[in-house]
């Protein structure tokens, strides 16, 4: 029993999370779309959201006193 | 009773890892009539010095590389040599609108099935494989990195080329 347990366990330990994307098939990954910055408007939108929330303006190297009015 | 619970793990895990072998200086080349891909292909290759280029639309360091192989088509094709540039892009549209921005002066064809970049198994895009006049492996390049990799392809390709046929 803790034999067979042993025999399906390991190649699950081994063998999930092991998804290997070959060099050829990273088109998906390198599209326009998968980028975290594909939309600068919407990005400068929800930065400044969040640097008005916490006060931490200039918190990602932008000036600022932690207004959030800039 | 431990030592055969041990193989059975072990060889498990080994199936696991097994991975399709790379093909590395001095294999032979598949024969690239063979390999179904789409696009027509150079009709003489045999005998020939052959630059087998994988590359695709996504890849930065390809697009920066195609001027270099549009120079060495263009220098040495009178001597022998072979460019082919073997896409892995996905769809036709990619590639060809690829091609029409960024012009390639050497024969084209696509891995419509990605079955042949598989098969040699490249670890990294672009890959180019300089083939000698038997189509085996004489040099191998991973990856683009501008005038270095231009000037070894310049010293490769020359050592391949026959010296009497020189300009």
């Amino acid at each position: 029993m803790k034999t067979c347990l042993l025999i399906l366990v390991v190649p699950l330990v081994l063998g999930t999370g092991c998804a290997a994307v070959k060099p050829w098939e990273r088109g998906t990954l390198a599209d326009y779309t998968m980028r975290a910055d594909r939309d600068p408007l919407g990005d400068a939108l929800s930065e400044h959201m969040y640097f008005s929330r916490e006060a931490a303006s200039g918190g990602r190297g932008v000036g600022g006193g932690g207004c959030g009015c800039n | 009773m431990l030592y055969r619970k041990f193989i059975i793990v072990a060889a498990l895990a080994a199936a696991l890892a097994v991975q399709a072998a790379e093909i590395k200086v001095g294999d032979t080349f598949p024969a690239l009539a063979q390999a179904g891909l789409e696009g027509e292909l150079p009709k003489e290759l045999k005998g020939k010095v052959v630059l087998v280029d994988f590359w695709a639309s996504w890849c930065g360091p390809c697009k920066q590389s195609l001027p270099v192989l549009n120079e060495l088509a263009g220098r040495y094709s009178s001597r022998g040599l072979v460019v082919v540039g073997v896409s892995v892009d996905d769809t036709k549209a990619a590639m060809d609108q690829f091609l029409k921005k960024n012009v390639a002066r050497f024969p084209m064809v696509r891995d419509a099935k990605q079955t042949l970049v598989a098969q040699v198994n490249v670890s990294s895009m672009p890959t180019s494989f300089i083939l000698d006049a038997e189509g085996k492996v004489r040099f191998l390049h991973n990856g683009f990195h501008g005038d270095k990799t231009r000037a070894q392809y310049v010293r490769e390709i020359e050592s391949l080329l026959p010296a009497s046929a020189a300009k």
